[in-house]
């Protein structure tokens, strides 16, 4: 029972930083592993006694005619922790959205019961953000550095005011796109507020949308961008690089792919390589369950107060912006207003 | 009176009973002969109380239909301990028509001295010589009460838990602390181990290797990790501790070379022979020099040369290492010789194209090719970030390969990249 206990507390969500060149599936495995080495710690069981009933040689003592039998405690066996072998065999820890080999970043997993509460997670409205590292003169077919090269291109005319201008334009028309698929009508009342407060957010099943899209950095050939977005895959965020590349009469490969935030999930909680032990997991799982707790109750507050004014039905579960404050600081202007006051109903 | 095949029935019962207390009875049980008359008396009373799963199969496999193999081949070749038995019982005693049925895989890796021991007690097989009573003789209720009626076996199990509480072997096994649940996860271990009597089969062995000077701890863990060593022949393993004691390793150092590779002895004298020779001659080592490597690494010895000679070749061509450094590395850390080859490549590729460091420096750190990729690869980067990535020995502030990747992450941030491991956490989520 004392690894049931320990079990709970691995029950919930957290975040662990996925190096790149692993599979995903290697960190579930290996967190899998760890998680069962822990459970399967817990001290031998003491072996249950049996009574059993053996005959006494009866020729030695002659004269009883009837089969003697002492009844004997022995231990069983088969319940031994070497005929049995170890207790817990697997685990159920299932991962959130999934960052292919070549990425790194932030990766959300979920442990036992906690699986509900991913889909749960992932059925809310959530972003992403991502940091994308580019590199113009060259394209490839896989549109990552490692791929075969296709062609090589000059890229000195390129200026930063360029690559904003062409983020701009890709960023207008995911706008449209996420106001198609959010399933409201443009013209309405509640399009305009909700495009106001920055809550826009595809509900049905969309292609990957682009919420916020800029580039922080331009030292030619390199560059990075920074990408918040919806359903995405990291070979279309690559794609988009190679995109950016072409828009601007040249070609870029995609070098690095780095999710800094996945929902709630920021760079400041997930646990590094060393940190994927049991120990530190409780603690992150701890962690969670203290902010959904918060999160609760702040939502009930909102969800009063709400109520009582507008008795719209749009709720925010609170899972949508957490860690916003790093990224808006930065955010460039035409972008600006709709991060702040997404950060501001948060804090709300 | 009675149908053939009932009578058939009725002997192979007989034949069983005695193999069934021979083996499966508690040590503490009362003395199988007298059971064996009382049985022998009785079976037709008995034979519904006793074991009807033997009647079962004798049945069947007797009457040598096409149903009654069938219903044998069901069961399992694993754990199938009635059939086995069966089998066992009446080879010798002239039976031809179960030869057909029923052959265990696990026959075919019979030693000589099992099956020489199985020939040796003929009073358990040749139950026709003894004078018995007939079956169908009338006993006194006196006679009658004395009969001990064993606990029926499972006939077949997927698991050995069935056996353990019955079988001294696996009893025996299981307080010397051998993981039966990893056995019983390979094929025909399971039912190789069920078959195994402990006086004759396994105590002569174990006392073989406390006789090398294996410890007791690991004992278990050798039979574990290859439980064939309980039928191997103990001439032939003799013959091959000689042989390797000739080659001059010492008494010590055969007993470790068996305790990290226990499938060692399983091996014949001309195979060990054959990479023993192999590993001098490939590396021009000299006898002392393969010995060490060879009381280091005793897997060497069990294992297929073809991916050695293909790592050799990877270190000579590809990477593009002499001789003389091969050979160097390869006394270092002999490991190099079975490590996995795209992982040397991939690690050797960063440190010498990447990390720009020539093949005579890493021909004197061996050890960087035997450690974790991502390990090498944050670290450099973190050096390369704080401006200490300097691997040239000859010049200032210079960081040896060594301590590049064998020390811990606190005492790397502290003593070589002088950084807390705090720093080193927040760099690592930046790659």
């Amino acid at each position: 029972m004392a690894a049931l206990r320990i079990f709970r507390k691995f029950e919930g969500l957290f975040a662990v930083y996925k190096p790149s060149g692993v599979h995903w599936k290697l960190v579930r495995d290996t967190i899998e592993t760890n998680l069962l080495k822990e459970l399967n710690n817990s001290p031998p069981s003491v072996p249950k006694l049996e009574v059993r009933f053996q005959a006494l040689p009866s020729g030695k003592t002659g004269a009883a005619k009837e089969l003697t039998m002492a009844a004997t405690q022995l231990p069983v066996l088969a319940t031994s922790d070497h005929v049995r072998g170890p207790r817990y065999r697997t685990l159920k820890v299932g991962v959130g959205h999934r960052l292919d080999a070549g990425s790194s970043g932030v990766l959300v997993l979920g442990v036992g019961h906690a699986n509900k509460a991913l889909t749960e997670f992932y059925s809310s409205p959530v972003t992403r953000d991502y940091t994308l590292e580019g590199e113009f003169g060259m394209a490839t077919d896989d549109f990552s550095d490692t791929g075969r090269i296709i062609e090589r291109t000059t890229f000195e005319h390129v200026t930063l005011e360029k690559i904003e201008k062409i983020l701009a334009i890709i960023q207008g028309g995911h706008q449209k796109a996420l106001i198609t698929y959010s399933g409201v009508d443009l013209q309405s009342q509640e399009a305009y507020e909700l495009a106001s407060q920055g809550m826009l957010y595809p509900h049905n099943k969309s292609p990957p949308i682009l919420v916020a899209l800029r580039c922080t950095r331009f030292q030619p050939p390199n560059f990075t961008l920074e990408a918040r977005c919806v359903n995405e895959t990291q070979r279309y965020l690559r794609k988009l690089v190679h995109e950016v590349g072409l828009e601007l009469r040249s070609s870029a490969v995609c070098t690095g792919v780095r999710r800094t935030r996945d929902g709630t999930f920021g760079l400041q909680e997930a646990l590094t390589r060393q940190h994927w032990t049991a120990s530190d997991i409780s603690r992150a799982v701890k962690v969670y369950r203290s902010m959904v707790k918060a999160l609760a109750k702040t939502a009930i507050a909102v969800h009063a107060g709400k109520d009582s004014q507008t008795g719209r039905q749009f709720q925010n579960t609170g899972t949508g912006e957490h860690s916003t404050s790093s990224i808006t600081e930065t955010v460039p202007k035409q972008l600006h207003s709709t991060a702040k006051e997404a950060a501001e109903n948060t804090l709300s | 009176m009675f149908p053939p095949t009932m009578i058939c029935c009725q002997r192979c019962i007989r034949m069983l009973r005695g193999r069934i207390t021979s083996v499966f009875i508690h040590p503490s049980t009362t003395n199988a002969t007298f059971t064996q008359q009382h049985l022998n008396i009785h079976t037709n009373t008995v034979k519904h109380t006793l074991t009807p799963h033997f009647i079962l199969h004798g049945g069947r496999t007797s009457s040598q239909t096409t149903v009654g193999r069938s219903g044998v081949g069901v069961l399992q070749g694993f754990c199938d301990s009635a059939a086995a038995q069966l089998r066992y019982q009446v080879k010798p005693g002239g039976s031809e028509d179960l030869e057909a049925t029923n052959v265990i895989p696990y026959e075919q890796e019979q030693t000589p001295s099992r099956k020489q021991h199985l020939t040796e007690i003929p009073a358990l097989i040749d139950l026709d010589d003894e004078p018995h009573l007939s079956p169908l003789e009338e006993i006194s209720n006196e006679e009658a009460i004395q009969i001990v009626v064993p606990d029926a076996l499972a006939p077949t199990s997927s698991s050995l838990r069935a056996y353990v509480d019955k079988s001294e072997t696996l009893t025996k096994l299981v307080q010397l602390g051998v993981d039966l649940w990893k056995l019983e996860q390979r094929r025909n271990v399971g039912s190789m181990l069920v078959r195994l009597d402990f006086q004759s089969d396994v105590a002569p062995r174990l006392l073989f290797l406390k006789d090398l000077g294996v410890q007791d701890e690991q004992l278990a863990h050798i039979i574990t990790t290859n439980p064939f060593f309980l039928t191997e022949n103990l001439d032939n393993m003799k013959a091959r501790v000689s042989y390797l004691k000739s080659k001059k390793f010492s008494a010590e150092s055969v007993a470790s070379m068996v305790q990290k590779a226990p499938y060692l002895l399983n091996f014949s004298v001309k195979r060990l022979d054959n990479r023993l020779g192999f590993y001098q001659d490939s590396l021009a080592l000299n006898p002392a020099k393969t010995r060490d490597i060879i009381t280091r690494l005793p897997r060497l010895l069990c294992g297929s040369l073809e991916p050695v000679k293909e790592n050799l070749k990877v270190y000579e061509l590809q990477f593009g290492f002499r001789m003389g450094e091969i050979q160097h590395m390869v006394t270092k850390v002999p490991k190099l010789l079975t490590a996995n080859k795209t992982k040397l490549t991939k690690i050797f590729d960063y440190i010498h194209n990447t990390m720009g460091i020539p093949q005579s420096l890493i021909a004197k750190f061996p050890q960087v090719l035997n450690s974790q990729f991502l390990r090498i690869k944050e670290r450099h980067l973190f050096l390369k970030y704080l401006g200490r990535a300097q691997y040239n020995p000859v010049e200032p502030n210079y960081v040896s390969l060594e301590r590049l990747v064998t020390l811990p992450d606190d005492l790397f941030c502290a003593s070589v990249a002088l950084a807390t491991v705090e720093d080193f956490e927040c760099f690592q989520k930046t790659l």
